[in-house]
């Protein structure tokens, strides 16, 4: 039978195809390419580790590394990766839709996202910045190395991630189901809407902020030095003005792939629909207005401090919501233990840890202790690996049936989701000790006092690369010599298993009729 | 139980007057989070084993589960509380550790790259290492010369970043004398994790006698500097560590030793090699008196004035083959700075063929600034005039 993939098979036709899932796809493999780059300099970041002086590179090479390390993974891998991926591939077909709004946008919004890519890559091979992926100035307009090309690359991987809220905004809006109302929307749907919201306000300011250190780094503009008028301050509270709401661009779809897999694997409607849908934009919305607990040392005032610091824990009572929901929802259910459900697991844990560490930073006090140490930087990973890699991992084995037509392997999936889950807490459990210990991050060089920590967190790298590389080859083998999916592999209810696997170019053979809710699993499945 | 807990999370020692209730609030924070973390993990597992389907037919229909208000408002309200409990404590806790009581000391604190300098009010100025007393409010008063820096005291759980043209302050009191290790928490280049040093706190009459001049080994037993130039360089530790500010004589050496230490303190050998190898910038061995090829075509002998033209404005005479990329140090070398590091690299240059050179000087080169016997007693009072003036609102 045709589907989206064997109705052409051009290059061209890919590389000029306005077909959402075939874009999804290319964004998929895209940035899990960007994902093993950003990981070797990961490895290489903790070798270096295994000894307190100088072990594999020189210490202008380790800046260079955790800087590089920083942007691929925030802006190659995490930010594009469940909206641009999955999320083209699913939204049209969620709602029943044939594509997005703007198919050539959305085209667009690939050939952005590689000239970003290309950008900052060149500015890897070349004397690469050693800013941090921070680029805090004056540092960043003083430091010798070509800090430009990459902060123009992310510059333009801002206007990628802007079409796609763009993109989906408008595709939620005008081209749902007849019939479908917003409240019978997927939950995924509803995460995509919220991140879409904070890519098209937080991105803009990003964009702006990192042009003005271009203009300090290139042509000495003064901008941000203080001899000249400027206020490195200001920089940092503009750049957490995006980069906090950033941490939900990288955590509201990995919500939205939970809210799926949990319901699909229960087989039982949400504990809470609303609850749900609404804490989104909770998030979304209060997101904005907690960027100074990343400053409680910077020197801000501290009426500052303690308002920043209370706002941020009103975000962790909406994503406390999401939490208790979803555990709800295995009760009662009729629930299938698979490889997806296993990284939910993992994912619950690592969430609510990260999240609950967050919790713990923003009481002002603590911070002054924690800050700039590894307690954040491990605080940080477990939401935006143990969390967020954690979903991508799950919705890459749930809808591999859908995308590629084939299974995937069982037992080696759950084996890859336990290795991965091992290896990320033996890697990043000790540098929240690291942190308590007092090691600042970003230090070359260490006092001896802190090496078996290192170490521990180091060989906890290995088994997370080892985890990772065996879920890439086992996928990629199933592909050659896995089943051949059915439709609707999990018996879910939710839209896009209605439609065969892998699904014909206009996403289903005849225009759907969506009689049922996707969470409706207390009725009969056909009308009477 | 205090010290159980804090071994066991890897704190270190609690040192100041406010380390204590602030680790009390760490332990009850993360055991909740930790309880919090596998409460939930355990209860999903347990659902999920519960109620695992027992067919394929029987997860077609499952019956509908809504939350009942009273169960999530519940949950949600306790949350809340306990949040609100964790913010109380830990914010009042903060404006504690922010607001100097008003009997402080007070000690000026300069950050640069990278190195701490810190002057007394008496006229004393140390590097990479702050004398306190102990059981005294000390506040300090704090700026940044060049980019931010971050000043870290884990041992008293105290940390405020720098930022240059702008001063803050801080404060804390050391509860028994010891030394304690300062760390630079914000990134700043090259030699970050090699901005370091130590806070020592001493007995009250201990402190007065070094403030008159009692040098600081009669006290205690510092320990070595931070390695620096190993860093900085990846050369091996033949170089001098960073310098202590401890009292002690200028020992007579040769000015190529000393130019050496310059390059590794300026950061001049992140770009420049003394092997021959051509790195970021062009090696300095046998760069004394060669013909140069600069890059606009012209070739020139790199003498005195050549070398020091490049160093105060590279831009204008750019080697050929090298990117411009070396900053002035216009106002950042002292000229006996400038002419000991002439000397390095005219130590490491074969000789030269014409007539020899007066043999290497022995020079007994000025110990750093702010190295306690030479202290400037005008320029310590400058210096505390411009920032109490900055600072007093
Ligand atoms: C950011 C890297 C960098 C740093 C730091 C740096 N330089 Fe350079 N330096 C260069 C480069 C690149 C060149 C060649 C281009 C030029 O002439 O400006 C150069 C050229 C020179 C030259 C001329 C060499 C020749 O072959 O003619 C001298 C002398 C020199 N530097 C001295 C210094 C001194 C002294 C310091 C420290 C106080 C220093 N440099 C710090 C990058 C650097
Ligand atoms: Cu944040
Ligand atoms: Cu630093």
């Amino acid at each position: 039978m045709k589907n989206y993939l064997n109705c052409e098979t051009t290059i061209w036709s890919w590389l000029s195809t306005k077909d959402h899932k075939r874009i999804g796809v290319m964004f998929l493999v895209s940035v899990t390419l960007f994902l093993l780059v950003g990981g070797v300099f990961a490895l290489i970041l903790r070798l270096e580790h295994l000894t307190p002086g100088p072990t594999l590179v020189s210490p202008n090479m380790y800046n260079q590394l955790f800087t590089l390390h920083g942007v691929v993974m925030v802006w190659l891998f995490l930010i594009p990766a469940i909206p641009a991926g999955f999320g083209n591939f699913f939204l049209p077909i969620m709602l029943g839709a044939k594509d997005v709004a703007f198919p050539r946008l959305n085209l667009a919004s690939l050939y952005i996202f590689w000239i970003g890519a290309i950008l900052t890559i060149y500015g890897v091979l070349d004397r690469a910045a050693d800013t941090g992926w921070t680029f805090y100035p004056p540092y960043s307009s003083q430091t010798y190395t070509k800090a430009t090309p990459v902060l123009l690359g992310v510059f333009v991987l801002g206007w990628s991630t802007i079409i796609t809220g763009v993109n989906f905004i408008t595709t939620i809006h005008t081209l749902r189901a007849k019939g479908m109302r917003f409240m019978d929307m997927p939950l995924f749907a509803w995460a995509l809407y919220g991140v879409s919201i904070i890519q098209i306000l937080g991105t803009p300011v990003l964009g702006i902020i990192l042009l003005m250190v271009v203009m300090d780094h290139s042509f000495d503009w003064g901008l941000f030095d203080p001899a000249r008028g400027g206020d490195p301050l200001i920089y940092q509270h503009l750049f957490w003005f995006y980069s906090h709401p950033a941490v939900y661009i990288m955590i509201l779809p990995p919500m939205g792939v939970v809210s799926e897999i949990v319901t699909s694997m229960a087989h039982k409607n949400p504990l809470s629909y609303k609850a749900i849908a609404y804490s989104t934009f909770g998030i979304a919305f209060v997101g904005f207005l907690t960027w100074g607990h990343h400053m409680f040392t910077s020197g801000m005032s501290e009426l500052n401090a303690g308002i920043f610091g209370i706002l941020s824990m009103g975000v962790a009572v909406f994503s406390a919501i999401k939490v208790f929901t979803w555990t709800g929802t295995l009760y009662r259910g009729s629930v299938w233990i698979r490889t997806p459900l296993v990284y939910i697991f993992a994912f619950l844990f690592l969430f609510i840890f990260g999240g609950m560490t967050g919790v713990a930073v923003a009481a002002t006090s603590l911070d002054v202790h924690w800050h700039d140490t590894y307690f954040v930087v491990a605080h940080f990973h477990f939401i935006m690996v143990g969390a967020s890699l954690t979903a991508f991992l799950a919705a890459l084995h749930y809808w591999w049936p859908k995308i590629t037509g084939k299974m995937y392997f069982e037992g080696w999936g759950v084996a890859g989701a336990i290795l991965v889950f091992l290896g990320f807490v033996g890697t990043f459990f000790p540098q929240f000790l690291l942190g308590n210990a007092g090691m600042p991050r970003r230090y070359y060089h260490y006092s001896e006092q802190f090496q078996a920590l290192n170490v521990l967190s180091t060989a906890g790298s290995w088994v997370l690369a080892l985890g990772l590389l065996l879920v890439l080859v086992t996928l990629i083998w199933s592909l050659v010599a896995g089943e051949k999916a059915p439709a609707n592999p999990w018996n879910s209810r939710s839209y896009e298993w209605m439609t065969p696997s892998p699904p014909p170019k206009e996403n289903f053979p005849e225009t759907p009729r969506f009689v049922r809710g996707p969470y409706d699993y207390h009725l009969p499945l056909e009308p009477p | 139980m205090n010290d159980f807990l804090r071994r066991l999370l890897f704190l270190p020692e609690q040192a100041s007057s406010v380390a204590r209730e602030i680790d009390t609030l760490h332990y009850f924070v993360i055991g909740i989070t930790m309880v919090g973390a596998t409460g939930v993990f355990i209860a999903a597992l347990w659902w999920s084993i519960r109620y695992r389907a027992r067919s394929f037919e029987a997860s077609s229909t499952t019956p509908q589960v809504q939350a009942g208000l009273a169960v999530e408002g519940g949950l949600l309200a306790f949350l809340v509380v306990l949040f609100i409990v964790f913010w109380v404590v830990g914010f009042s806790q903060y404006l504690r550790m922010r607001i100097p009581p008003r009997d402080a000391m007070v000690v000026y604190v300069t950050g640069k790259q990278w190195m701490w300098k810190f002057a007394y009010p008496e006229g004393k100025q140390t590097i990479n290492t702050l004398v306190v007393p102990a059981n005294r409010n000390v506040q300090l008063v704090m700026t940044s010369r060049d980019v931010i820096h971050s000043f870290y005291v884990p041992a008293f759980r105290v940390k405020q970043d720098v930022l240059p043209g702008r001063y803050y302050t801080t404060w804390f009191r050391a509860t028994r004398p010891g030394t304690y290790r300062i760390y630079c928490a914000e990134y700043c280049g090259l030699s970050h994790s090699a901005m370091w040093g130590d806070v020592v706190a001493l007995e009250a009459d201990d402190y007065e006698r070094w403030l008159e001049g009692e040098p600081l080994e009669n006290f205690v037993q510092l320990p070595p500097g931070p390695p620096m130039a190993r860093v900085a360089t990846g050369l091996g530790p033949d170089l001098p560590a960073y310098p202590r500010g401890i009292a002690e004589a200028s020992q007579p050496r040769s000015m190529a030793d000393w130019g050496r230490e310059v390059a590794a303190l300026k950061g001049c050998l992140a770009c420049h090699t003394l092997d021959g190898q051509p790195h970021i910038g062009p090696t300095w061995r046998n760069l004394w008196y060669r013909e140069t090829p600069l890059a606009d075509g012209r070739v020139i002998i790199a003498d005195e004035a050549y070398l020091t033209r490049s160093m105060m404005d590279p831009m204008l005479e750019l080697v050929q083959g090298y990117a411009p990329v070396m900053p002035t140090y216009q106002g950042l070398l002292e000229p006996a700075e400038v002419g000991a590091i002439l000397e390095l690299i005219r130590s490491i240059s074969e000789p030269l063929p014409t007539p020899a050179r007066a043999p290497e000087p022995l020079v007994r080169p000025p110990l750093p600034p702010g190295s306690l016997d030479r202290v400037d007693p005008a320029r310590a009072l400058e210096f505390i005039r411009e920032t109490s003036e900055r600072v007093t609102p």
